[in-house]
Formats: C-alpha cells, structure tokens, sequence
C-alpha cells in the first residue's frame, strides 16, 4: 500500500496557476492508470489531468471552481489497494516484465499463444528491430503492418517536396502530382499555391498576379515595427475625434502670411496648433507626460516638449521640439522646418528625436476626415490634424460655408480618464475657433 | 552554484540527444546538454558501434581460419590466433576518437554540456547532480533523450555469467561455451561474432525461427548459414533460470528438458524505454506502453516537452533518434517540420547481412495492395562471385498498378552499405521504371537492384 500525491504540474509556459473546472472522481471511486482525474484551465488551454497508476482515490484537496498554483497538491491515490492490483501494479509499473508480459508480448496474430501457460515460465524472447514494442506493448503485428501499409498510401512526394508544402501549410493530399504515377513535383506545389487563381484566367486575357516577393524588414522599418507593436500590446489607447471650425483661424494665418517680414517661413496651422497646445496642457498638466509603467511612475514635464511626426523616405520619425512654451510662434515653425528637413536628409541626430513629452501628428494635405494615431510611447496623448475642408454649418439664421478641421486624438487610458481627454480636446478647440486666445496672456 | 537558465535543455548524450542539440546550436538556441556517463549513448559506447568493431575483427579472423586449412582463393595462413584483450583495446579507441568527435561538435555548436545525472522537477526545470555539486537548470523547452536499457528476464537476471550485450562486448577472453538466450538481430550478431572467434555458440529462441520479425524468405539464407558455421539454434525453447550446477535448463519445443552449461549466458530479449531515474513522474506524461507518447512532431502531452530516440519506443534505431533529435531542433527554433518519412531503414549485421526498407510482400498485400515483386539472386552477381559472397538475394516489392516501389529488401554479404539507396528509392517515390532506367555501376553488388526492377517487370537480363 502505498500513496501517489496528484500535483498540478507545470502546464506551459508562465503559468502560474490554472483554475480546477471539473472533477471527475470522488473520494473512495477505483480509478485505473491514464483515467482522467480532473480538467483544469489555464488562459491557454483546458488540460486532461489523468491518472499516473491504478488504485483508489483517497483525498482531494480541490474544488471545482478553485484556482491552484502549480506544484499544489491536487489529490491522493492509494495503490496497490488488496494483492490483485498489487501484483498487477508491479507488473506494469517495475517494467521488469514478468514472464506472463513477455509471454503477451510473443503473441502474433496468427500464433495466439495459450492463456493457460504457467506463468513462471521465462520464455525466450528477441529483440525487435523494427516495429514492435518490448515490455508492455501488446499490438498486434498485423495492425501495425496495416499502419505501415496505410502510410505508404500517403501522397508520393519526395523529401524535399514535402518540406515545401509543410513550409508553405500545403496539404499534399490535395495536390495533383503531374510526375509519373502521380508523383508530386515541386512545380506542382507551386502550382497549387498559385492554385485556384490560375485557373480563373479571364477571357478578356486578363491574369491574375501570383507573384510574391519578400522582403525583409531590417532598420528603421523593423524599428517602427517592434516599437509599434510594444506600444499596442502595453497601452489600451482611447481616442476621441472633434470638429474644429479654424475659419478664423485660417483667415488669421492667411493675413500673417502675406504681411510677414521677409526671413520668416511661412506658418502652417501646425506652429498654431502648437502654441495652442502649450496654452492647453498649462490647463491640463496631466497630458503633458512621461508613464515608466514598468515602475508605476508618471514623469509630468514643465516643459512642452512637442513632437512632431514626420515622413521620411524610409519611415515615420518623431521630431522633438524642445521647449515651445519658450517659443515664438515663428520659433516654433523654423524649428518644425529644420526638423523636417533634417529628418528627410538623414542628417537628425538621436538627440533631436528623443525626449517629447506630448505628439502631434499631421496627415496634412492628404485628409481623411479622422484618424487613430498611436501613442508615440511612452507619452500618454497624441493629438492628430486631419483636412480641412470647407462645409455648410448652420450659424443660427443661415448655413454659412465654413473651414472645419477634425483633430482625432489617442490618449493612455491608464493614466488619462475620457472625461479629461475630453475636455483637454474642447479646451484646444476653443483656443482654435477663437485664434486671439492663443495669445492672450491669462 | 547558481542557477543555469537556457532555451533548450536536452536530458541525455546518445545520439538522439546529442545530435538535438548540435541541432539547435547550430540554430542560435542556447542549448545545455545533461550526461551522466559518456556521450554517445548506447549506439557508440554499448551498441551499434563496438558491436559493428567486434564482428568486423571476428570476420578478419574466421577468413584467416578458413585460408588456414588452404582456400579457393589459393591463400595459405600459418595458425591463426586472436588476442581478444587487444581486439576491444582496438575497439575502445574507436569508441574514444568517435566520443571525443562528438565533444568537439558540441562545442563547434556552442553547446554546454553538463556532465551530472540530471532529475526534472517540473516541465521547466531540471536539477543536476554532478561531482561538484548541484545545479538547477531551467529551460524553455526540454528534451527528453534518456534512452533505452537492456530487458532482463526474471529468471535470469543479469549478473555473474548472465550478461547482457553490454558485457558481451567488453569479454577480455572467448568464452568456449556462449549460450545466447533470444535469436533477435542482437543475438545473432553477437552470437555470429564469437563463433568466428571460436566460441561454442547455442541460440535459443521460443518462436518457430530465428529473427521473427523479418520473413522467412529472407531469413532462409541466414539460417542456413547459422547451422553451417556450427551454431546450435534450438526454436520453441524456452529458457527456464540456472539449476543449482549453474547450467540453463532448457524447455524444448518437443516438451522435453535440457540442460545447457557455459561460460555465459547473453540474454538479448529485448530493450525497453529508460524512463526511470530522472524524475518522469513529476511530468506524468501520457505514457505508451512504458514508452513516452509522442506524436508526430515528438511532442509529449506537456507543451514544450519533447521526447526522441528510445525512450519513445520502437523502433528503438539509432538513425531514428538522430532524425527526431535533428527535427525537434528545428520545431523549436519555428521551422515547420514533422515526422514524415516514408521508411526507417533496418539492418541485421548478421553474416550474411539483412536489410529490411519498407514493406514485404506480405505486409503489402494484408495493406490491400496488388503487388508486383522481383527477386534476384546473389549468385547470378559478378561483383557476389568474386567476393565469394554468393549467399543471398535482393528482392523489390512494388505496387501492381502504377509500380510504385513500396519496400526494398536484401540478405547477403555487404547488402547494409546498399540500405541508403533503397531508402532514398522509397523516399522519392521511385518507380519500377526508375531504379531501371538508372546505370548501376558494373561490377557492383548493387547491380543487383536493378535486375531485381527488371525482373519486377518481367524483362530481367541476368537471372
């Protein structure tokens, strides 16, 4: 007699613990080796937790619906429960295979071997080269020739040709071999992949492009990539999207523009937006921020440190404009020009693109009516300028032809609640519709 | 000493885990080997290897018998003699140069080998025991590659003068009388081996024939040559334990009793899983048998716990594990791989040799297939006849309808170094027509794959 303790074991990768979802079993019921005892699930998977011998259950120290951590003990089996199961047990478990085994195991289709045959007999028995199993295994000889049999009826394909379709998910027995006797060429897997396409070739002569080309993403693209997907993984983003009427805004920039001294670039509306955003985050501290969530720190910066994305031949890099709330609106907008020229000759350095506390990103002249920026991590807002287009908006008498502008922004719903994003995009907006504002002093 | 942590831990130095883990070195997985002993496993230091050493030498020296007396050939010899202490000296170097190849390819691999008895403790981790202490290792994925062990009989446990093949190879003398319990290709390679060494050999076997596995036409040619070389082969016998004298008693087919006295009894009946002493059942994986369940990219039922080689049940070959080991590598590094090769190839080195790829025309027939075979003998072989090696056939069995090759056969001397080709016939699908259609170089024996196509297809030119 003895006890075998049932643990939960460790079930894959980072699993700590999985909860208890059905018993199978009761104290004091038989249960025989391989018998499932209880099914647990993980966030991954429900896992069979079967019996490792035969015996009897004597203890369960779970219940449906528990949690347990791996390594807990789940149950206990008592083994070798009267004689019968004990010399049973030991026949199975010692796999010294007593001689009734190896008799078993000699048994052949054809040559059942008498079960009255004394059982301290030590029968000679051979070492199985090919397909049998020694100690325990009592397959019959025929069935796994049919295996074997059954096999060989698999699609003919050499080696080389089967690693390809596997590669490529590819099903041989799907796939019509052209060679002799059915035999499947390479070209046929090819021709399979390229597959139901091909056959559609219209009559207008019109064929379908099969064509598929790698390429590999290395350098800044793999960059963005890596960073991107790091930041989706770890920030569950909120973005809200506000019309903006800049009619005013618009008429303001035109008339600066065409009065300006002569050595001064020319303002888009992003210096605007950005003298706005100065004006907003003194409002809104929060948003102008740094979140390390790796230690439960908010970094908030005095500084306004804007970045400004921009398109490069090679990809989207983030400029940083250092300090706007110490800059002039034409400060604001011969830095965004050096950035970006800097950006698109290769010339930046990584000081320049490091260090931004709050984004703005533009699809500028190209529109769309709104958008779902991503966090430039680990900031907390970014705030994104969609077209401006010029549409009917009903001014209390009349519809009047207007300049409206969508910001579509993205905040860190960890750190910023919608009410305050909210309200942090209402505030830009008034700044926006009534221009002097951006400049009035409060 | 502290903890190790590690992307791939491979539990065992045979050549399923070895090659597993120059395998995964070679792919960039930081990878730690755990062995106890040597590496190599059973195939370089107790099996394949020693064993192919010993009847190499035994074969050198029953020619030098035979030329003793005289020969066909007009050589003349002067009393023979063999010193066995110097014959598994020669031996043990072959094994220390091959185990030491494997250290060096490790290494190339940037594998860390850690010489300890290794015990898992949870899927994860695994604990080494080793001269200078303990080491806790944890890993990703690990793989199980312990291996297999000689199967004892109840009634003649190993010890004394009842030895299994690992003894048997490591004899500092020839023992006069060898009794060998269980006529599998073990046995029979071994027991082979010290008749030409000049033991008195006796092979008992309970089934009807020697090498029940293999088909009787292809083991008619061995057996005949077993009683010529003066081995006794008592069929339907079973081996009973020791009598007080120290002799075997014996219970024949005819229902008689026998006693046989020798100086050793090899007992080869088998070899089972090792799936003791290193902690499995903290796993408690699906078992088959007292084999580990695999599937067929050899994943056990616990996620990134794999098993290869031996340990996963028959058949228990060492190009096998190599295969797995090699794959499970690449699963584990993303590629995308299965266990999906058409034949594993088996040889008995027996004299004369046998090969076994694919199906006999029996078990192709019971898999429902009209068949066509063709058969050639050894004799009608120039290549046979002038290495006076005419004993033997090579047989072809192939699919009736669209003569597809479905299994390749052969028994004669020198028929295992032809293996590969059979294999490679099998793997790529070959036709009738194609093993036809290639030039075999003349004289070979392997001439003889081509006739035996011909014949398949009712044209042979030489038989």
């Amino acid at each position: 007699m003895s006890e075998r303790v049932i643990k939960l074991s460790d079930i894959g990768e980072g699993v700590a613990e999985a909860e208890i979802v059905e018993l199978m079993v009761k104290v004091g019921e038989p249960v025989r080796e391989g018998d499932v005892l209880a099914a647990v699930m993980t966030d991954k998977a429900t896992v069979e937790i079967p019996s490792p011998a035969d015996g009897r259950v004597s203890w369960i120290g779970c219940e449906v619906g528990q949690k347990a951590a791996v390594g807990s003990e789940l149950m206990k089996i008592e083994v070798g429960d009267g004689a019968d199961t004990a010399r049973e047990l030991a026949a199975r478990t010692k796999g010294a295979a007593p001689a009734e085994r190896v008799g078993e195991q000699l048994q052949r289709p054809q040559q059942p071997r008498s079960a009255q045959e004394p059982p301290q007999l030590a029968p000679v028995e051979t070492e199985r080269p090919q397909t049998v199993e020694p100690a325990t295994s009592n397959v019959p000889r025929a069935a796994q020739s049919l295996a074997q049999a059954r096999a060989t009826d698999r699609p003919v394909a050499a080696p080389a040709v089967r690693a390809h379709a596997r590669d490529h998910g590819v099903d041989l027995r799907f796939v019509r071999g052209s060679g002799p006797a059915g035999r499947i060429l390479r070209e046929d897997v090819d021709a399979y992949l390229a597959g139901r396409v091909q056959a559609q070739t219209s009559l207008q002569g019109l064929a379908a492009n099969t064509a598929v080309e790698e390429i590999k993403i290395i350098g800044i693209r793999r960059k963005i990539a890596q960073r991107l997907q790091d930041t989706m993984r770890r920030i569950p983003h909120f973005s809200y999207i506000e019309e903006v009427d800049v009619t005013d805004l618009e008429a303001l920039r035109a008339d600066v523009n065409e009065t300006r001294k002569s050595g001064r670039p020319r303002l888009t509306i992003l210096p605007f937006l950005m003298r706005a955003l100065v004006m907003a985050l003194r409002e809104f501290p929060q948003l102008n921020a740094r979140f390390d969530d790796s230690a439960d720190t908010l970094h908030r910066y005095g500084g306004a440190h804007i970045g400004i994305a921009i398109q490069t031949q090679n990809g989207l890099v983030v400029g940083v404009v250092r300090h706007a709330e110490a800059r002039t609106i034409w400060d604001c907008a011969s830095e965004v020009q050096r950035l970006t020229e800097t950006a698109r000759s290769g010339t930046i350095t990584r000081e320049e693109l490091t260090g931004s506390t709050i984004t703005i990103t533009s699809l500028g002249a190209l529109g769309g009516i709104a958008s779902t920026p991503v966090i430039n991590s680990p900031e907390v807002a970014i705030v994104g300028v969609n077209k401006i287009a010029i549409k009917p908006v009903w001014r209390g008498a009349a519809f009047e032809p207007r300049k409206i502008m969508n910001l579509s922004s993205s905040f860190d719903h960890r750190i910023i609640d919608g009410w305050d994003a909210a309200q942090f995009i209402q505030y830009l907006r008034t700044l926006l519709e009534a221009p002097a504002k951006i400049f009035m002093e409060t | 000493m502290d903890p190790l942590s590690c992307t791939v831990l491979v539990l065992g130095g045979g050549p399923g885990g070895y090659v597993c883990a120059i395998r995964a070195g070679q792919l960039g997985l930081d990878t730690v080997l755990v062995e106890s002993g040597r590496l190599g496993g059973t195939c370089l230091n107790i099996g394949c290897i020693p064993s192919k050493a010993l009847i190499h030498a035994a074969e050198e020296f029953a020619a030098a018998k035979r030329f003793a007396g005289g020969s066909n050939l007009g050589i003349r010899a002067t009393h023979p003699s063999i010193d066995l202490r110097a014959t598994m000296a020669w031996k043990d170097a072959i094994i220390s140069r091959l185990g030491g190849g494997v250290y060096g390819l490790l290494r190339r691999a940037k594998v860390k080998v850690v010489n300890g008895s290794g015990s898992f403790r949870d899927g994860k981790t695994c604990l080494v025991q080793s001269d200078t202490g303990q080491q806790v290792i944890t890993a990703e994925h690990m793989v199980i590659a312990t291996g297999s062990e000689a199967l004892p009989l109840p009634l003649l446990p190993f010890g004394g003068r009842i030895v299994s093949s690992t003894e048997a190879l490591a004899f500092e003398s020839v023992p006069e009388r060898l009794v060998v319990v269980g006529a599998g290709y073990i046995g029979l390679e071994l027991g082979i081996a010290y008749r030409k060494l000049g033991s008195e050999v006796t092979v008992i076997e309970a089934f009807e024939r020697i090498l029940p596995q293999y088909d009787v036409e292809l083991t008619r040619p061995l057996a005949s040559h077993v009683s010529s070389m003066g081995i006794k082969v008592l069929l339907g016998a079973k081996a009973r334990g020791l009598d007080p004298s120290g002799a075997l008693k014996v219970d024949l087919a005819d229902g008689n009793e026998t006693r046989l006295a020798a100086d050793n009894y090899l007992v080869t009946v088998g070899r089972r899983p090792r799936i003791t002493g290193f902690g499995l059942k903290e796993l408690d994986l699906t078992m088959n048998g007292s084999a580990i369940e695999i599937d067929e990219q050899c994943r056990t039922s616990m996620r990134n716990v794999w098993a290869v080689g031996d340990v996963t049940g028959e058949p228990m070959l060492e190009h096998r594990a190599v295969t797995q080991g090699e794959m499970v590598a690449e699963i584990m590094a993303g590629q995308k791989r299965a266990f999906d090769k058409v034949v594993i190839p088996a040889v008995c080195f027996t004299d004369p040799e046998i090969v076994s790829v694919g199906l006999s025309p029996d078990e192709a027939r019971s898999g429902g297939h009209g068949i066509k075979v063709g058969n050639f003998p050894l004799s009608a072989n120039g290549r046979a006849l002038t290495l006076d090696a005419n004993n033997g056939f090579l047989r072809l069995v192939a699919r009736a309808d669209n003569h597809v090759v479905l299994g390749i056969q052969a028994v004669g001397q020198g028929m295992s170094e032809l293996s590969a080709g059979f294999a490679l016939a099998l793997e790529m699908g070959a036709r009738l027509e194609d093993i036809a259609a290639t030039v075999h170089v003349h004289p070979t024996l392997s001439e003889c794959l081509r006739e035996a196509a011909l014949a398949a297809l009712g044209h042979g030119l030489h038989a």
